[in-house]
C-alpha cells in the first residue's frame, strides 16, 4: 500500500510536470508573449521596451525561459498578475482556491449521495413509472444546458421569489460596518464545517466498534447536538450575521450544481446494481428470506458500489467543470471564474496559475478516488 | 490484350482457385451476418421505449437542419432572414415576441430566431458526429493496437488516457480558446482527440483485450495472418458495436462543450445555439424571465432535447451490446 501511494504520488509529480510543460509551450506557440502587454504602450522608447523584455527573461533563448518557468513554478513564483496588477498570482489564488473548493465539495458530496438513493432504488423497482420518471428527467438534468439552467434558478429563486440572492459571494450592505475580512471569516467556516465533519465521522465511527447494541439512530441526536454547539458558537462571535450572508449566497450555486451532476451517478448506478442484483449471492440473501431492504442496501448496492467509485473520477472532473460555469453564471469568485476573467481579459500569467491549480486539484481527486478504491475493494491489493 | 501473356492475377494457393468469387461470396456472407446481428439488436433497441423516443428525437432535429437551405433557398429572403446579417425591417422594436412572419419572435438585434435556430441544427450536427468520428476512430485503433500488442505500447496509450481522463475538458478549451482562435472544425478535433486518446480508448481496449484471447485470434494466427490482418478484420469489427455506443456519449459532450463555450463568448462561430443564449445573456434580456422567453427557451431546449436524446440513445444500445443489462424474461 505505502509503495503504491510512492508511486501514485510520482505519476502525479510527472504528470504535474506534463501539464506546466504543456501550458507553458502552448502560451509559447501563440504570437505574441508576456510583453507585449507592456510593450504595446506607444509612449514607450525602444529602449525601455527592450529593458521590459530583458526583465521578463524574453531575449533569453526558448529552453532557457522554460527552465526558468519550472523553478519559479516549483518555488511557488507564478508572477504578478496583469489584472490585479500588484498582486502576485498566487496571492489571487490562495484567497479563490477555497471557495471553489467548497463549492465543489458540498455538491460533489451531496450529488453522490442522492444519485446512490436514487440509483438503488431505481434498479430495485424496473419498470415501474418510477424508473421512467427517474430516468427521464434525470437525462434531462445531466444535459440541461449548464449556463441556462443556473440563469433560471436565479431567475426563480432569487429574481422572483427573493429567497437568495443574485449572485456574488457576499452582500457588501451586510458587510460596511465589518471590521473583519471576508476571508477571515470565510477561513473560520471552512474550519468549523471541517471540525463538525471530523466529530461526525469519530461519532459514527465509535459507535460502530464499541455500541453493538445502541441503534445507529442514536448517531442523530449527538451529531445534531456538535451543529448547535458550532451554530451557538458563530451566534455569539459576532460575525454569526456576517457568516450567515455568505451561506446564503452559497445556497443556490451548490443546489444547481447538486441538480446538474448527480443523475450522472443516479444511471450508473441503476446499471451497476442491475447487474448485481442477478449475482447468486442476492438470490441466497433472499431465499433466506431476509428482509427487501436489507437484501438492497447491505448485499446489492454494496457490491455495486465498486464501478461507481472508479467512475467518482468522471463526476470530479464533470464537478470542476461545472463549477467552471457555475462560478461564472452566478459571479460566485472562485478558481473558475478567476480562469474565464483572465482568458478574456488575455492575463496570461494569471490563466496558467488558475488552469495549474485547476489541474492539480482534479490530479489529487483522481489519486484520492484510487486510494479509497483499493479501500473499498479487499480484492484489490495494489503491490 | 494478348490472351497467352504473363498479365492476370496468378493463383496462388492463398487466394483459392476463383479468388474473385470466393472474396465475393465472403463478403456477401459477411455482409448478411451483419444485417442478421443488426435485425436483432434493432428489436431490442426498438423494446426500449425511451431509446425508441430519443431516436425519433433525433431524426426530428436531422429534419430542421435540413430544412433550413431549402427554406433559405424557397421561402425566406435572406435579407431579412439570414441567421447572422439578417434584419426584420417590419417591427418597430426588437427582440419582437412571436407573430406569423416570425414563429419564434426576433433576437435584440432583430434576426429571426427560427432561422438561427435551424440553421445551428446544422452545425450542432456537424460538430457532433465529426468529434464523434474523430473519437471512435483514434480509440478503436488505439484501444485495439494497445490490447494486442500489449507491453510498453499498452502503457504508453493508457497513462496518457489516465493523463487525459485527469483534465478538466472545459477548462482546458477554455485556455485554448484565449490562446487561438477556436472555430467549429478545430473544435470538434480538439474534443475528438481529447475523447479519443483519454476514457472511450481505455473501454475500448479492455473490450478488445476480452477479443484477443478468443479461439479464432488464434486460428487466424495458425491460418498465417499477419498482424494488421488481425487487428483490422479480426478485432477492430468486434469492437465497433461498443464504439457506436460511445459515439452517442461523444456527441453529447461535444455539443454540450461547444454550447458552453459560445455561451461564454469563445468561440469564433458564425451562429449556434450557445450563441443564441450569449446574445441574450449580453443585452440583459435573461432575467425578464418568461417575458422574453422566446430568447432563451428555444435554443435552451433544443441543446437540452438534442443533447438528452443521443446520450438516452446510447444507454438503449448500451442494453443492446451488453446483454448483462438487459430485463429478464420472467
Amino acid at each position: 500500500m505505502t509503495g503504491y501511494l510512492v508511486r501514485r504520488t510520482g505519476q502525479m509529480v510527472l504528470t504535474l510536470f506534463l501539464i506546466i510543460t504543456f501550458t507553458f509551450f502552448l502560451v509559447q506557440a501563440q504570437p505574441g508573449d508576456y510583453a507585449s502587454f507592456y510593450v504595446l504602450n506607444p509612449d514607450l522608447p525602444p529602449e525601455v521596451k527592450d529593458e521590459i523584455r530583458a526583465a521578463f527573461g524574453l531575449d533569453k533563448p526558448a529552453w532557457q525561459q522554460y527552465l526558468i518557468h519550472l523553478k519559479n513554478t516549483f518555488t511557488g513564483n507564478l508572477g504578478v498578475s496583469f489584472g490585479n496588477f500588484p498582486r502576485p498570482v498566487l496571492d489571487v489564488l490562495a484567497e479563490r482556491v477555497p471557495r471553489t473548493l467548497v463549492l465543489f465539495l458540498t455538491a460533489t458530496a451531496v450529488s453522490f449521495y442522492i444519485g446512490f438513493f436514487l440509483g438503488k432504488a431505481m434498479a430495485w423497482r424496473r419498470g415501474g413509472l418510477f424508473e421512467y420518471a427517474t430516468t427521464i428527467s434525470g437525462a434531462l438534468l445531466f444535459t440541461a444546458f449548464t449556463p441556462a439552467f443556473g440563469l433560471m434558478m436565479i431567475w426563480a429563486f432569487a429574481f422572483k421569489l427573493g429567497w437568495f440572492p443574485v449572485g456574488k459571494f457576499l452582500d457588501p450592505l451586510v458587510w460596511r460596518g465589518a471590521d473583519v475580512s471576508a476571508n477571515y471569516v470565510f477561513g473560520n467556516m471552512l474550519l468549523s464545517a471541517a471540525a463538525f465533519i471530523a466529530f461526525a465521522l469519530l461519532v459514527m465511527l465509535f459507535l460502530k466498534r464499541f455500541g453493538r447494541r445502541v441503534p445507529s439512530v442514536a448517531a442523530f441526536p449527538i451529531v445534531l447536538g456538535g451543529a448547535l454547539v458550532i451554530a451557538a458558537a458563530w451566534a455569539l462571535s459576532g460575525i454569526g450575521g456576517l457568516a450567515l450572508d455568505i451561506v446564503k449566497h452559497m445556497v443556490l450555486p451548490v443546489a444547481t450544481l447538486t441538480l446538474v451532476s448527480f443523475a450522472g451517478t443516479m444511471l450508473l448506478t441503476r446499471n451497476s446494481m442491475l447487474e448485481t442484483i442477478r449475482e447468486d449471492y442476492v438470490m441466497a440473501a433472499r431465499a433466506k428470506g431476509l428482509p427487501d431492504k436489507l437484501v438492497r442496501d447491505r448485499h446489492a448496492a454494496r457490491n455495486a458500489m465498486l464501478p461507481i467509485v472508479t467512475s467518482l473520477v468522471y463526476s470530479l472532473i464533470f464537478a470542476i467543470d461545472g463549477s467552471v460555469i457555475i462560478e461564472s453564471v452566478f459571479s460566485w469568485p472562485g478558481t473558475g471564474l478567476t480562469l474565464l476573467q483572465a482568458v478574456r481579459s488575455e492575463d496570461l500569467p494569471l490563466v496558467m496559475g488558475a488552469m495549474l491549480f485547476i489541474g492539480v486539484l482534479s490530479l489529487l481527486a483522481h489519486v484520492i478516488v484510487d486510494v479509497l478504491y483499493v479501500y473499498l475493494d479487499p480484492r484489490i491489493r495494489y503491490q | 490484350m494478348n490472351a497467352s501473356g504473363p498479365a492476370g492475377p496468378i493463383p496462388t494457393p492463398e487466394s483459392g482457385v476463383e479468388p474473385g468469387r470466393g472474396r465475393v461470396r465472403f463478403v456477401l456472407a459477411r455482409l448478411r451476418l451483419m444485417w442478421r446481428s443488426f435485425r436483432n439488436g434493432w428489436g431490442i433497441f426498438m423494446e426500449s421505449r425511451i431509446g425508441t423516443l430519443s431516436l425519433f428525437t433525433i431524426i426530428a432535429f436531422a429534419l430542421m437542419a435540413a430544412a433550413h437551405p431549402i427554406l433559405m433557398a424557397f421561402v425566406w429572403d435572406p435579407a431579412t432572414y439570414d441567421p447572422v446579417t439578417g434584419y426584420s425591417f417590419d417591427q418597430v422594436e426588437q427582440p419582437a415576441p412571436p407573430s406569423w412572419k416570425h414563429p419564434l419572435g426576433t433576437d435584440p438585434l432583430g434576426r429571426d430566431v427560427l432561422s438561427q435556430l435551424l440553421y445551428s441544427t446544422r452545425s450542432e450536427f456537424v460538430l457532433g458526429i465529426t468529434a464523434a468520428l474523430v473519437t471512435v476512430g483514434i480509440a478503436t485503433f488505439v484501444g485495439a493496437v494497445a490490447a494486442y500488442y500489449g507491453r510498453l505500447l499498452d502503457a504508453f496509450f493508457m497513462r496518457l488516457a489516465d493523463l487525459i481522463i485527469a483534465l478538466p475538458a472545459i477548462s482546458l478549451l477554455i485556455v485554448l480558446s484565449a490562446l487561438f482562435h477556436l472555430n467549429l472544425f478545430y473544435l470538434a478535433l480538439i474534443i475528438g482527440v481529447l475523447g479519443g486518446f483519454g476514457g472511450t480508448a481505455i473501454i475500448l481496449k479492455s473490450q478488445a483485450l476480452s477479443i484477443k484471447v478468443k479461439p479464432f485470434i488464434e486460428a487466424a494466427r495458425v491460418a498465417g495472418g499477419g498482424h494488421f490482418h488481425i487487428i483490422f478484420v479480426h478485432i477492430i469489427p468486434h469492437l465497433l458495436p461498443l464504439a457506436l455506443l460511445y459515439m452517442m456519449f461523444t456527441v453529447t459532450s461535444a455539443i454540450f462543450a461547444e454550447a458552453v463555450l459560445s455561451f461564454l463568448g469563445l468561440l469564433d462561430i458564425r451562429m449556434s445555439w450557445g450563441i443564441m443564449i450569449h446574445t441574450a445573456n449580453t443585452g440583459g434580456y435573461l432575467l425578464g424571465g418568461t417575458r422574453y422567453w422566446w430568447l432563451i427557451v428555444p435554443a435552451g431546449v433544443s441543446i437540452t432535447l438534442l443533447c438528452s436524446a443521443f446520450y438516452l440513445a446510447g444507454r438503449a444500445l448500451d442494453e443492446v451490446v451488453n446483454p448483462r443489462l438487459r430485463r429478464r424474461n420472467d
